[in-house]
Parts: C-alpha cells; sequence; structure tokens
C-alpha cells in the first residue's frame, strides 16, 4: 500500500468538499474492494475520504411499496433485516451469499453497487427489481445506472445515498459461485412486479449485469420455470474464464434463470 | 499402560497455544534492530538480464542495502542444489542447470528473484524495490511439460538440450512387451495429474541473524527440517561451517512438502545480515507463495495395463513426462523417480511392469514433493487403469482388485519394493461394507429419478514410507541418509526431554511422541517435554516428510528408551538388591517382581545423577540416544471408496458419501491419525474437484495467483467421513508404524475420479473434474483439458 491521507467524513457534504479538495481521491465505504486493491498497489489515491460514518447512508425501512435501505447497509444487516426478508426475501437471500462472513460485515449496499463489478451479486437485484439509486446529486433508474464494466452513470464525487427497491409480487435469486472466489459466475435475479411485468436481470456473466427481455416476454405469459425451457441466451460478448468459457455461461443463464423463477415461488 | 500410552485418544499438548493465539512462528519473532527484505521478483517467464541498476533504490529512504546475484557470487555464495541424483537410461547423470539464490544473467520463471533490497521497514523496502531498473529482454516461454522437447521450444538454460533433466527408467521393458504381446485384453488411458500450488497456511518466513562477536550465524526459517537447511546451507550454498549456523524452525503452520526445501529467500537473508550487520527478516505475502512456493505434480502420462484371460494383471507400461519448474528444486529428482514409479505395483501382483519416465525443464515455478510426492501420482495411475479395466472386461471393480491383490509376503515387486507386511482384502472387505457397496445400484436409481447421476469409485491404495533405509536411497541416488535421531534426557527429578530430529508443523508431536515415553514408563504425559526444531539444541537429525516421523523418528525414541530403561532397571536392581532381570516397570514405579520392593522412577533418575550409590563402574547420568536406520520402507495401504452425485444441468459434483479403511500399522493416538486422513483426504479432493495452478501456455504469467482463482477445497466441499483400520503390525521398526499422513492425498484423487467417470459413464474427463469440465463432458464435446 502507498501512503495517502486518511479523512473521516462526518456529512454527506464534508464528504463531498473533501472529495473535491483531493488531488485523486477515492470514497471507502466497507473497503472490500478499495482496500485489497490498495494493497496489491493497483490502485493509489492520494486521499481517501471514508464515509462509513455517515447517518444518512444508515438503516433500513419499508414504506410506500418499496424497501429502501441506506447505501452505508452492510449485507450482513440485509440479510438479517426481518424487514427486507418479509418483503423482498430474495434481496436478504442473496445478501446473506455475498462474499464470505468478513466481506459482509464489512462490505456495503452502496459500496458494491458504486464499484459495478460485473461478478457482483447486488447489481442483478437493482436491475432485477427496477430499483432507485438515490445520491448526494439526485437520483438514476437502475436501468441508467449500469453503463458497463466496473463503470455506472455517477459522476465525480457523486455518493450513493439509498436505494429503493419495489417491492415485487414475487421474486427470486440463483446464483451459480466461481468455484474459487464465490463472486457469481452467473447470478439471475428474476422478479415479478407490480407495475413492469416480468424482470430477468443476469450478473457474473457478461461486462456488466444486462436484462435477458425473451425470458421476460416468456415470464409476462407464465411466470414458471417451463416458460423458460427452449430460451437460449446468446455466447456472443459474454465472459470468458478459466472457470467457465461463454458457451457454458449461456447455458447457465438458462439454468440459473429457472432456478431462480422457482425459487420465487 | 496409562490412559495417555499407546493407543489412547490423547486431547494434542501443543492446541491450548495455537488456538489461543500463543504459538511463537517466524514472523513473531522480532530481534532487536531488525530490518527488513523485500524481494524483486520476475515479471516475464523468460528474459535476457541486460542490467540491474540498483543506484535509485539504494538512495531511497531507509534502504540500507540492495543486493543482485552478483553480490552472491562476488561472495563466494553458491547457488542452491538439488540433494538426489538420478542417471538417466544411458547412463549419464541428470543435467542440473544452475539455479543461484539471485537471478544472474537470465530469469527463468515469473517470480523469479531478480534483487533484495534491505530497510529499515518493510514498506520503505518495497517502495525501493520499485526503483530497481532492470532491462529485461524478454525472449519466448516453454510453459507445458509436453511440449518441452519439441523442436524449437525455448530453452530453459541454454546448455541443456531438449530441456531434459533425465530421461530414466525401471522396470523390465522387454518382459513387459512380452506380457503386452501375450495380452488377452489391454486397458490405455493417457492421464494428466494436474499441478498443485501448496498453500500452507502460514506463508513461508526467515530471519537471518549474524553475530560479529561470535562470528556465526542465527537463521530462523519456516522449516520441516532444520538440520538439513543447515547442512546445504553450510556445505553447499557456503554461508559459514555448520558449528557457526545456528538454524531454528519454532512453530510451523503447515508444510506439506513446500518447507522442506532450501529456497532463495533464507538464503539471502541470513548471508545479508553480515553485510546489513543487523537481523533480516523476510515474511512471504500469500501472492509470493503462489509465484515461488515450490508447486507439486505435473505429470503427463501415457498408461497401459495387460491382463489375461482370467482377468489377472500380466503387465504394466507407463510412460510419463514430468514438469520440473526452471529449476531442481531441492528433492525433485526423486519425485517422478524413485518416489513414483516404485509404487506402481500398486496392492497387486503384477509380474512385469516398466515405467519410463522423462523429466523436463520449463519456464515454470520448481516442482518438488507436495503431500505423497509421486506416490498419489503412481496411485492415480494404477487404479485409474483397473478401474477402467475391470469397466471394460465388465467386471466389479472390487472383484477384479481382489483377483490381483498381493497375498503373500514378503512380496518382491519388479519396481524395487519389497513389500513387508499387509492385508489388503481385508481393507476392502470393511470398505465395502462400511459404504454399503450393495445398496449402490438402489442408491443410483434413486439418484437417475431425482435426474442426478451417481457413481462410485474406489483407490486401493500402498505407500512407502520413512524414505530409508539410508544405505538403499544412497544406491538410489540420494545425497543423504534417512534415519532419525533421538536424545532422551531424564532429568534428576525424573521429568523427561526428548530431543527429536523429526520436526512438527501441524502433525502433534508434542503429543505422540510423549504418548510414546508415557507408554513405556507410565509417567503422566504433562512429565514429558518434546524439542525439536533447533540445531544448537538438538542433535543432527533429518526432519519430517515422507510420513516417516512414526515409522522412523518414533523408532529412534523407542530405541534411546530401551536403553533408559536397561540402565534405569540396573540402578533400581543394584538399589533394591535384586536381579535387573526381575525389575518391571509400570506406573511410574521400577519394583521387584513378586516382591513389595519399588522405587519412583523420579528416585531411581535422582539416584543416576546424585550417583551414591551406582552399580560397579556404570556412569553417572540418565540420557541416551539413538540414530535409528530403518530396515525397510513401510508400506501403509488400504481402500477408499467415494461415492458422488452430479447434476447434469450445471456440471456440479457433490461428494455423498467416503469411507476410508487404512492400515497404517500400530496407532499411537486415534484422533490424530484420523485428523491426518481428514486432511489428506481435504487434500486429495482439492486436486481431484478444484485446484489447477494455471499458467497462460504463451505468456507464461501465472494465471491462478490467488484465490480468487486457484480453488482451495472448503468444509462444505467435503463431506463427513467414515473411517476405519485394519492393522498389520509393520514387522521393520520397533513401533511397528507405518505413518499415515499422506495416506488421504494419495488414495483420494484416484476414488474421486473413479466415482465421477463411473457417473459419467467415460474415461474422457480431466482431472480436476470442475463443473465446467463435467458440463463439457456431458456435452459430449472434447472436454477442455483441464489446466494444462
Amino acid at each position: 500500500m502507498y501512503d495517502f491521507t486518511y479523512h473521516k467524513a462526518g456529512s454527506l457534504e464534508q464528504a463531498g468538499k473533501l472529495f473535491k479538495n483531493a488531488r485523486d481521491g477515492a470514497f471507502l465505504a466497507g473497503g472490500q474492494t478499495l482496500i485489497a486493491t490498495m494493497k496489491l498497489r493497483l490502485a493509489s489515491p492520494s486521499d481517501v475520504v471514508d464515509i462509513g460514518g455517515i447517518g444518512d447512508l444508515q438503516g433500513i425501512s419499508v414504506a410506500g411499496g418499496a424497501v429502501s435501505i441506506g447505501a452505508g447497509v452492510t449485507h450482513a444487516e440485509v440479510a438479517a433485516s426481518k424487514d427486507v426478508r418479509g418483503a423482498i426475501a430474495a434481496l436478504a437471500d442473496l445478501a446473506g451469499e455475498i462474499g464470505d462472513p468478513h466481506v459482509r460485515h464489512r462490505g456495503t449496499l452502496g459500496g458494491s453497487i458504486a464499484n459495478n463489478d460485473p461478478a457482483a451479486d447486488y447489481p442483478a437485484a437493482c436491475l432485477g427489481l427496477g430499483a432507485t439509486i438515490e445520491t448526494s446529486a439526485g437520483s438514476h433508474g437502475a436501468d441508467d445506472f449500469f453503463v458497463d464494466l466496473f463503470e455506472t452513470a455517477l459522476d465525480e464525487g457523486e455518493i450513493i445515498t439509498r436505494v429503493k427497491f419495489p417491492v415485487p409480487k414475487r421474486a427470486g435469486y440463483a446464483k451459480f459461485p466461481n468455484p474459487a472466489s464465490r463472486f457469481a459466475l452467473v447470478g439471475v435475479f428474476v422478479a415479478e412486479t407490480t407495475g413492469d411485468g416480468a424482470r430477468v436481470a443476469v450478473t457474473g456473466a457478461g461486462p456488466g449485469v444486462f436484462r435477458v427481455r425473451e425470458m421476460e416476454a416468456a415470464l409476462d405469459k407464465d411466470f414458471s420455470p417451463a416458460a423458460l425451457s427452449g430460451i437460449s441466451v446468446s455466447a456472443d460478448n459474454l465472459n470468458s474464464d478459466l472457470h467457465a468459457d461463454a458457451d457454458y455461461r449461456a447455458h447457465l443463464i438458462g439454468v440459473m434463470a429457472q432456478r431462480a423463477v422457482a425459487a420465487a415461488g | 499402560m496409562t490412559d495417555t500410552g499407546i493407543g489412547a485418544r490423547v486431547v494434542r499438548k501443543e492446541d491450548q497455544r495455537f488456538i489461543t493465539g500463543a504459538g511463537n512462528y517466524t514472523d513473531d519473532i522480532n530481534l532487536p534492530g531488525q530490518t527488513y527484505a523485500y524481494f524483486l521478483r520476475s515479471p516475464h517467464a523468460h528474459a535476457k538480464l541486460g542490467g540491474i541498476d540498483t543506484k535509485r533504490a539504494e538512495a531511497a529512504p531507509g534502504v540500507l542495502g540492495v543486493f543482485t546475484g552478483a553480490d552472491l557470487a562476488r561472495d563466494g555464495i553458491g547457488g542452491l542444489i538439488c540433494g538426489w541424483m538420478i542417471h538417466s537410461k544411458d547412463g549419464s547423470p541428470m543435467n542440473a542447470g544452475p539455479h543461484p539464490a539471485l537471478a544472474q544473467e537470465k530469469v527463468r520463471h515469473v517470480g523469479d528473484h531478480v534483487a533484495c533490497v534491505v530497510a529499515e521497514t518493510a514498506a520503505q523496502a518495497r517502495d525501493a524495490a520499485e526503483l530497481i531498473d532492470v532491462d529485461y529482454q524478454e525472449l519466448p516461454a516453454c510453459v507445458n511439460a509436453a511440449d518441452a522437447k519439441s523442436d524449437g521450444a525455448a530453452l530453459v538454460h541454454d546448455e541443456i538440450a531438449g530441456n531434459t533433466v533425465y530421461e530414466w527408467e525401471i522396470g523390465d521393458a522387454d518382459l513387459t512387451d512380452a506380457a503386452f504381446r501375450d495380452a488377452a485384453h489391454v486397458t490405455r488411458l493417457s492421464i494428466v495429474n494436474n499441478r498443485l500450488i501448496p498453500n500452507a497456511i502460514e506463508p513461508r518466513a526467515a530471519i537471518g541473524c549474524y553475530d560479529a562477536a561470535a562470528g556465526a550465524y542465527t537463521l530462523y526459517t519456516t522449516s520441516q527440517n532444520p538440520h538439513v537447511a543447515r547442512l546445504v546451507l553450510s556445505a553447499f550454498i557456503g554461508i559459514a561451517p555448520e558449528h557457526k549456523l545456528r538454524v531454528i524452525a519454532p512453530d510451523v503452520g503447515g508444510g506439506f512438502g513446500s518447507k522442506i526445501f532450501i529456497y532463495a529467500e533464507e538464503t539471502v537473508c541470513v548471508w545479508a545480515s553480515r553485510h546489513i550487520g543487523r537481523p533480516v527478516k523476510w515474511t512471504g505475502e500469500r501472492s509470493e507463495s503462489f509465484l515461488a512456493d515450490a508447486h507439486g505434480r505435473d505429470h503427463v502420462t501415457q498408461a497401459e495395463l495387460a491382463l489375461d484371460k482370467a482377468g489377472r494383471i500380466t503387465g504394466l507400461r507407463v510412460r510419463t513426462i514430468a514438469n520440473m519448474g526452471a529449476y531442481l528444486s531441492t528433492f525433485s529428482s526423486s519425485v517422478p523417480t524413485y518416489l513414483y514409479a516404485t509404487l506402481l505395483s500398486g496392492q497387486y501382483n503384477i509380474p512385469a511392469i516398466h515405467a519410463s519416465v522423462d523429466a523436463v525443464y520449463t519456464h515454470t515455478a520448481p516442482v518438488d514433493a507436495y503431500r505423497g510426492a509421486g506416490r498419489p501420482e503412481a496411485c492415480y495411475v494404477v487404479e485409474r487403469l483397473v478401474e477402467a479395466a475391470a469397466r471394460e472386461l465388465k467386471l466389479d471393480p472390487a472383484e477384479l482388485r481382489r483377483r490381483n491383490f498381493i497375498t503373500e509376503f514378503p512380496h518382491q515387486t519388479p519396481v524395487i519394493m519389497a513389500y513387508d507386511t499387509g492385508d489388503y482384502g481385508a481393507s476392502l472387505d470393511k470398505a465395502l461394507e462400511l459404504a454399503d457397496y450393495a445398496g449402490f445400484a438402489k442408491r443410483k436409481a434413486a439418484s437417475e429419478k431425482a435426474g442426478k447421476l451417481r457413481g462410485i469409485g474406489f483407490a486401493n491404495y500402498i505407500e512407502a514410507c520413512g524414505i530409508a533405509p539410508s544405505a538403499a536411497v544412497g544406491s538410489l541416488g540420494a545425497g543423504v541418509g534417512l534415519w532419525e535421531s533421538a536424545e532422551v534426557r531424564v532429568n534428576p527429578t525424573g521429568n523427561i526431554e526428548v530431543l527429536t530430529g523429526s520436526h512438527s508443523h501441524g502433525q502433534g508431536h508434542e503429543t505422540t511422541f510423549a504418548q510414546l515415553v508415557s507408554d513405556r514408563f507410565g509417567l503422566p504425559i504433562d512429565q514429558i517435554e518434546i524439542v525439536h526444531g533447533d540445531t544448537d539444541k538438538v542433535q543432527f537429525g533429518m526432519g519430517t516428510y515422507g510420513s516417516r516421523s512414526g515409522p522412523v523418528g518414533m523408532s529412534a525414541i523407542a530405541r534411546a528408551l530401551d536403553k533408559i530403561e536397561a540402565k534405569a532397571k540396573k540402578i533400581a536392581a543394584h538399589a533394591l538388591e535384586a536381579s535387573q532381570d526381575d525389575i518391571e516397570i509400570r506406573d511410574g514405579t521400577l519394583s521387584v517382581a513378586g516382591t513389595d520392593k519399588s522405587m519412583a522412577f523420579g528416585e531411581v533418575s535422582l539416584a543416576a545423577y546424585v550417583a551414591h550409590n551406582l552399580p560397579e563402574g556404570m556412569e553417572p547420568g540418565l540420557k541416551e540416544t539413538s540414530f535409528y536406520d530403518p530396515a525397510n520402507f513401510t508400506f501403509p495401504a488400504g481402500c477408499h471408496i467415494c461415492e458422488v452425485e452430479i447434476d447434469p444441468e450445471t456440471g456440479v459434483s457433490e461428494i455423498v458419501s467416503w469411507v476410508a479403511v487404512d492400515d497404517f500399522g500400530t496407532i499411537i493416538n486415534p484422533n490424530i491419525v484420523e485428523g491426518q486422513v481428514h486432511g489428506g483426504i481435504g487434500q486429495g479432493v482439492g486436486q481431484a474437484m478444484l485446484e489447477a495452478c494455471h499458467y497462460d501456455p504463451q505468456s507464461g504469467q501465472l494465471v491462478t495467483g490467488s484465490y480468487m482463482d486457484y480453488c482451495m477445497p472448503r468444509a462444505a466441499d467435503l463431506p463427513s467421513y467414515k473411517l476405519a483400520f485394519t492393522t498389520t503390525v509393520c514387522p521393520s521398526n520397533p513401533v511397528g508404524m507405518k505413518g499415515c499422513g499422506e495416506a488421504g492425498a494419495i488414495a483420494a484423487p484416484a476414488a474421486f475420479m473413479n466415482a465421477m467417470t463411473d457417473a459419467l459413464g467415460t474415461e474422457d474427463v480431466p482431472m480436476p473434474a470442475t463443473p465446467q469440465a463435467v458440463w463439457r463432458t456431458l456435452q459430449g464435446a472434447a472436454p477442455a483439458a483441464a489446466a494444462q
């Protein structure tokens, strides 16, 4: 790790100022990506602005047909939240499957989606549920938020504050973990929403989270695993690595989508 | 016999300190004035070193010294050695390329050591290393063993043609050819034994310390064999004479073979401490372990089994290419030869065997012994072949094995080994019972109904442990003898220190060795201390590897205890005015048989030291030494049966049952032996299901350089095991032990892969059988090569 200046922000406003004044700043939430990257000397921010202590980023509430989760809420808190489980069990299950206990107790919702790792779990839930990402500068719909590999609609210095997940009629998440890292090799989140029909979001398989419209159309007609049989996803543009080439990932999308629908009940 | 004697389930004495964080590992040791080393490593698999400019690094904050290969050469420091000479079949000695501790002229694998920076802090050393300008002139790399001899392959050592380390053979080629000519059936398999990265929980570490007043060095290091490290660092590398070099291997957090070897980092730290004038410490990071710990396995093999009409094995022919990496590590040459091909007879009566082994250099990290070392590779070849033959002949695999078991002992195989004892049928019978083999068809049908594929696989393994006797291994090229030493010191008050040449790095010697003593004299176990791992305290010893600490290390202790017992009896007999033949030892008391005359053990030891009333001519004291050289290898054997269930939709496999029935001879502590079996199976399953070291075939970059890509087994990957023991006591050593540390890792890959191939209905499944590989197999497509 290279030397850097550490700042602890007490408020969003202060965090913004500290970041703006930094030569090459980085926000630190749970640090589950940033710290590891810095230790490997692959990232060398001049200033680290710790937003972990900002109260506005905390808390879980369910109101108005949506689950609102603060960006600073850890995966373990989401997994253990009775409110989340009662409203969207699939979201609590997803959080409980992220990484390992250390990651789940440090890593945060906001940190995960701001990083937009193509194999992260939360982007699938955001996109699959049609969540709204609220920030220090306004808000983004999930469909516009996840731009590309490690790239989001966030502007420089913009901080995610909360994510609002509309409560669906039903939802399910099925993840095929990378055997080594336990990131999603393929993760599929499906939801039957109240206003937007069926949504199917896939993480781990491509350069970023994406929807499968053909599956959504089939589920709109019949929200059952059987409705998806026969729908194949093209391997073009999917990731290929040691653990899964594009063909295998394409195949797993079909299997995991069916299992996610089955899990949705 | 006390409740802490032989066979008792004594709770490990050492665990209190380990689980409360009170262990004393090399990195826990901090010496006054200590400095920190950082090793600059090659980012290229193969490059010529145009020049190394260290000026900017030397001027960096906190830097005390920057060293390169030229500095070592200037001091006459020799290269790292390989201590086992193998001769090729044409009689020529193996081609050992130079192995400098810091690269000279060339780098030969990613992670090769280029320079060492010593600074006041570890961060300063690392920062300064980034300021070293190295002129790498990149060259093409040769990565895969199968390509190493081909025309145009890049040469790892310019002077060694065809990247050939040796072309070795064993057995009778003509007799074997004849067996194949006359065979009623031949089974053939192409087998890749995947390359592994050891991953001990404690990364390697070292502290070198030079004492100018004494003109002597101390090296703290993560070693399985500190005396051998001292010998090599003295006699071959030239750090200092043995009496001026102390090597201490304190608590060591796992070795699995990877800490047998003498590495560049410890060599440079101890040497540099004299130049710096202060202690020099290095603690490896996990990424460095991946790059530069000696790897394991990596064989490519063609194997054929000949059988007659009655299903009796008549011949075995094996051709193996073994990847040795860029340099010959300390014992690397012995692994694919005498530790591998000598076990190719398995548990079977095979009249003709021939094996040829071509060892080759590649631009990858050195490969050396890793848990099992050659024997897992042999078991994998034999047991895959036998299982495949049974399927081809439509015979029950248990029955084919039974037909071919060796049943008379001693048995001379065609490949050197003379098995002393065993009962392979007994292990098989017990395993079949525990696995409910008879009920398998029903379970398979139930799985099918649920859309799953079920398979069952056997591994009837054998191994040779102790790796001794000295004269025998000497005749096979070993540079050292493989005996072990022990000194038993009975203190005046009757407590006992045992100084052993074995080294414990997880095996629990502090418990089991103490049980041996407790058993002998009926003394409480907390009255017995096991001392190991310090060349200044302990007499020369050979260390721990090859499951040798029980059969060889404890045999040495047993021999020293014989001498203690004899002397104690003489002293007691003299004091009690009886014949020494009438003295009995029980519950810590020496008594005259049939009388009420007795002395406590502590009274006898006190008598030995006050020496007021000793037999005529007896020297005072009660301390004895033994150097035990075994009469033969030992031959643990057993039967593992694995049952798997595969989800054909995803390719995910689950181990649903694992039975292990092992014959380890005498068992000192069943808890510890079961732990060894559990861990061994875990490592074997890791190899078979999950772990694959993968280098990019063109660039030679290590693709699996972290846990993000290198998949270690987790608890959830493993089942609850059903274990049992069938015992034939080892006749060649005084404790009757055979060794148990490697058995699980030897049997498991074959058992698992045989279950997988059974479930999938084809032999064409690569190891590790990852979900992707399994799915590909099920697609009927050519399976993606596992790691190679």
